[in-house]
Parts: structure tokens; C-alpha cells; sequence
């Protein structure tokens, strides 16, 4: 079980209180209508999936109900930095901020 | 070196000293006809079926570990076909049919079972669901059927039917045909079979590049034994095909998740049948060594770690614990994880790739042990002729441009 902290509540709690959201930073394209079918299939269901660093969504769904992103090692599954929907990815090689260790 | 009462009597003779290697190990040569990455079940299956069916001998197959070592050895092998779209009732129900066969077929006991798979139900919308499957399956002339929950304790005795649990069974489906082979048997089975007919199983061997020529086709793959030309490679590599596919630029859609399992010491045979509940997740058989078969569900985040968390088998174990009240003082022996890769439709992808040469055989996440024979046959097929078989059409990796999605999410919602 992971041991995530939340960048709003300031805490790290228990993986049991959070719902995964998958892969982050995948935004909603501005205007679906101009997208042919394979740009579209590729906002839909293409995920990178990487096999070390993934930036991915979590939701504090038993504490503040909040979404917010986070940067994990997808081999060791330590997590290396928590920080708010909206902001950018932080540099996985800086120093950690906000981990859940 | 064949198989047989005779050959089983000389060797028991001679102190069993006397048994030959069932594979070669060569070294690879410069290059195939084709490379097969991964020595999964599927991948073996598609090289046996290749030299088999297509007379296509001069290919090897590239495994980063051991053979088998992956999900193949990894997974409870349950076997079943009662999916609920055509689609998939027609690749699963051809595997289904390659399994009756396959130990005379490889001249190898990959001692398939056919001890029946039940489905329980636990509420008026898994009766539902559940209903509909076994109308589908039967029109496509699948076996399955409703049972009651009195059928269901009948044909499973250590099942509690009580009205009383938390989630009473109302009743099940019951696929008779369905059960259990023997994993490993299967990829060595398929392994042995391949090699003799000249198939090159090169292990403890990763593939580490794609490489391609100046026109953008597949000319190789890069290994850490070196390079090995290759106008046609077939990716097999479950869990790692994105990383796999990502050498060659492509980019798929699949998540990878740890899947776990776990068995108990073993104990008397008392468990006749799998039994399995989506609704509470969990699932159960015996082996043939005693100890029982519990499967867990996948983590809840990609992973690539090879171990599923402890609170996943937990809440199975509870589940089991409820569904099998004579079971709750059993110690576990061990649990491990697997990786599998998940589709959004939870259907497998089985095809070419916007990459000239390149196919892949992947998707089939959390239940591909049953469809080994049939994924192996068809892909055999795709990798001799550049065409999809027409089973295999429908899985297409461009399905995801399309929208031609085979949802079956429903039939694949427990991790089977
Ligand atoms: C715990 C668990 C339980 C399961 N239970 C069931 C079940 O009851 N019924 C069912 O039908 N299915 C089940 N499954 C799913 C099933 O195991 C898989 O769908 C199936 O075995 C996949 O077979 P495969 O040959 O494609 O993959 P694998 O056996 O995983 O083979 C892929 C191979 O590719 C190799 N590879 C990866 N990357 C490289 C590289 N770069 N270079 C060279 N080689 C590489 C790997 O080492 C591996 O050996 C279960 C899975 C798990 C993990
Ligand atoms: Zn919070």
C-alpha cells in the first residue's frame, strides 16, 4: 500500500483514502470537432504507460475530495513528488518535495 | 524423442537419468524469416503454430528470462470461453476447441481439466448480466448455463449458499466445458514441440531495440546478445508491449497493472470446480498438488513492480473466507504478482501495427491463459501471410481509431 501525500491537506495518508485517476496531464483537446478519428482515438485511449517515471492523477477521496497529481517511479512505486491539479510536473531528478515517503 | 508408455517405462528403468533436454538453447543466428519477442505461452504457441501450419521454421523467439517465466507461469489458468460478444466467443471458443486436443497434439499432458467454471451471482443485476450471457453464449452454440443456488452448492459442496451472507448466491453460471490446465506445461509443451520442428528459442535474451530501415520497415531487433535481422517481428510481451512497441515509435493503448495471486498449503481434494464472483472478487480452484488457487485483483495503479499490495489479497481472502466458510483456518503458502497490459475494451490486440513488419499480440491483460492455443493459431497465421486472420480482425489495434471497441469489461470484470 502506498503511503501518498496530499498536497492540500498537507498530510501523507494511507493509499486506502485516494482514488487513482491514471495517466496526468492528458488534457481535453480545446475543439473535439476539428480532430480526425485518430487524434481523437489518441486522446481517448493511447496512455503512455512507462515503465519508470509516470505523472498520474489521484483524488483525496476520503479526505478533501481533491484531484491532484503525482509523479511516481512505476518500477519501485516510490513516489517522488504530490503537487496540485493545474501546476506543471516538477523535475523528477530535483529534490523531493510533498513525498509520500 | 516422443512420449509414451514405453518411453516412460525404459526411462523409470534406467533411474529416470536417462531423459533428453525437451529444448535446444542455441545461440541466435544473424537473423530469421521472423523474431518473436517473448517466450510467454503466446508467443511459443505462434511459433509452433508458424512451423506447424505455415512449414515456417527459420524463427526464433526472444525472451528476455526464462521461458514461461512470465504471466504464462504466473496466472491460475482458468479456461473458459462464455465472452459476450461474437467477437470474442469466436477467438475464445477457438482456443477452447485447440484445449480438448492439445496434450495429444504436443505429445505433452498440459493436463487440461474440464472440471467446470461457475459464475456466481449475488443480486438481481448479476442475474441479469449473467442471464444474458448464457443467452448470447447459447446462440452462438457456447456451452454455459443458470444454474440455482442449490445447483451451485450441489455442484460445488464447500460453496455456502446461505441466505444469510452479506452477498447471498442467488444462482450462477456454469460453463462445464471450462477449467484449468497446467501453465507451464503449456509453454513447455509448446517449446518443446517448436524446437523440434526448428524454431530457435534464444532466452535470458531482452530485445532491446527495434531497428528499421531506411524505408521505415522493420530490418531487426536489437538484443542484448546483439543484432538479429528480422523482416517480420511479432511483439508477444504482455505486460512490457509498451515499452516494447515504444523501441519502434509506437505508441498503444495499454496500461500495465500488477495482478496477484496466491495459493494455501496443500490440503485433500475438496474443491471439484472453479468457482468464481465478480461482484466480490475472488476466485478459486485446486490443484492437482493440493493447494488452492486464490486470485486477486489487480492493483488500482499501473505498476511495473512484479507484486501486487497486501490489502488487494486481503479483501479477496475475506471473500473467499465468506464464500468457503471450511477454508478460514488454511495458512497461505505464497503469493506473487504478475504484469499484466490492459485494454480499454479489455480485449486482446492482435494484428499489424503502423509499422511495416511489425505485429503485436498483446491486450489480453487479466485473462489471456485460456486463449493461448487460439492466439498462438491465429497470430501464426497474421505473421506468415501479413493478414489478419478473419478471427482476428476484429482486434485490430486500429479499432481504437474506429471506435470498433469489443467491450467486455462485463465478462472480464473479475481478474481471470
Ligand atoms: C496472477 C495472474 C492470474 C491470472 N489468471 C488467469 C486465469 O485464471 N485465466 C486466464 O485465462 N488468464 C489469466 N491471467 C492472464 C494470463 O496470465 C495472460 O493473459 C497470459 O498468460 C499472457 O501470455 P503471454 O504469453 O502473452 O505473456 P507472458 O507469459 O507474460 O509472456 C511475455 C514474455 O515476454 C517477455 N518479454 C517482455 N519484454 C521483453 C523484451 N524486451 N525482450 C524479450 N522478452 C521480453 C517476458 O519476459 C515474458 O516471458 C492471469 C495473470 C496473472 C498475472
Ligand atoms: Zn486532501
Amino acid at each position: 500500500m502506498l503511503l501518498i501525500r496530499c498536497p492540500y491537506c498537507d498530510m501523507a495518508r494511507p493509499e486506502l483514502e485516494f482514488r487513482y485517476g491514471g495517466q496526468a496531464h492528458v488534457a481535453r483537446p480545446a475543439d473535439p470537432a476539428t480532430l480526425d478519428d485518430a487524434a481523437w482515438g489518441e486522446f481517448l485511449y493511447v496512455r503512455s504507460n512507462p515503465r519508470g517515471v509516470a505523472a498520474e492523477r489521484w483524488r483525496h477521496a476520503a479526505g478533501c475530495g481533491r484531484f491532484f497529481n503525482c509523479l511516481r517511479d512505476t518500477v519501485s512505486d516510490r513516489i517522488l513528488a504530490t503537487y496540485p491539479a493545474g501546476a506543471p510536473a516538477p523535475d523528477p531528478a530535483a529534490p523531493a518535495s510533498g513525498s509520500g515517503r | 524423442m516422443k512420449f509414451s508408455f514405453a518411453s516412460v517405462l525404459s526411462n523409470a528403468l534406467g533411474g529416470n537419468a536417462a531423459w533428453p533436454a525437451q529444448w535446444r538453447s542455441p545461440e541466435p543466428k544473424a537473423s530469421y524469416d521472423a523474431v518473436i519477442v517473448g517466450a510467454g505461452g503466446h508467443g511459443l504457441a505462434t511459433a509452433y503454430y508458424m512451423a506447424k501450419e505455415r512449414g515456417l521454421t527459420n524463427v526464433a523467439v526472444i525472451e528476455k528470462g526464462w521461458l514461461g517465466g512470465g504471466n504464462t507461469g504466473r496466472n491460475t489458468t482458468i479456461i473458459r470461453s462464455n465472452y459476450l460478444w461474437e467477437e470474442s466467443e469466436a477467438i475464445y471458443e477457438h482456443a477452447m476447441g485447440l484445449w480438448q486436443e492439445l496434450s495429444t497434439e504436443l505429445n505433452y499432458n498440459v493436463m487440461y481439466s474440464a472440471r467446470g467454471v461457475m459464475m456466481l451471482a449475488h443480486d438481481r443485476h448479476d442475474v441479469e448480466t449473467f442471464k444474458r450471457h448464457v443467452h448470447a453464449n447459447r446462440l452462438a452454440g457456447i456451452d454455459n448455463e443458470w444454474i440455482s443456488a442449490g445447483e451451485a452448492k450441489a455442484f460445488c459442496p464447500p460453496l455456502d449458499v446461505s441466505p444469510t451472507l452479506r452477498f447471498p448466491v442467488v444462482g450462477a453460471a456454469l460453463q462445464r466445458c471450462g477449467g484449468v490446465a497446467r501453465h507451464d506445461a503449456v509453454a513447455w509443451g509448446y517449446a518443446r514441440a517448436a524446437s523440434a520442428m526448428g524454431v530457435d528459442i534464444v532466452q535470458n535474451c531482452a530485445v532491446t531495440g527495434i531497428r528499421r530501415d531506411p524505408s521505415g520497415a522493420v530490418a531487426g531487433v536489437e538484443t542484448s546478445k546483439g543484432f538479429i535481422g528480422a523482416k517480420k517481428v511479432g511483439v508477444v510481451a504482455a505486460g512490457h508491449t509498451s515499452t516494447v512497441m515504444a523501441m519502434a515509435g509506437v505508441r498503444m493503448p495499454l496500461e500495465s497493472y500488477p495482478l496477484q495471486a496466491l495459493v494455501s498449503e496443500p490440503v485433500k481434494p475438496f474443491m471439484p470446480c472453479v468457482v468464481m464472483s465478480n461482484k466480490i472478487h475472488a476466485y478459486m480452484s485446486q490443484s492437482d498438488k493440493g493447494e488452492l488457487v486464490i486470485g486477486a485483483g489487480t492493483d488500482a495503479y499501473t505498476s511495473y513492480s512484479q507484486r501486487g499490495a497486501l490489502h488487494i489479497s486481503e479483501h479477496t481472502l475475506e471473500a473467499i473466507c465468506e464464500l468457503f466458510p471450511a477454508v478460514r483456518r488454511l495458512r497461505m503458502l505464497r503469493n506473487w504478482g504478475g504484469i499484466v497490459d490492459v485494454t480499454p475494451d479489455r480485449s486482446p490486440i492482435i494484428g499489424r501495427t503502423p509499422v511495416a513488419g511489425l505485429f503485436v499480440n498483446c491486450g489480453w491483460g487479466t485473462g489471456g491463459f485460456k486463449a493461448t492455443p487460439g492466439s498462438g493459431h491465429v497470430f501464426a497465421h497474421t505473421l506468415a501471410t501479413g493478414e489478419p486472420h478473419p478471427i482476428a480482425a476484429p482486434f485490430s489495434l486500429d479499432r481504437f481509431r474506429t471506435g470498433r471497441l469489443i467491450d467486455e469489461a462485463a465478462a472480464a470484470a473479475v481478474a481471470h
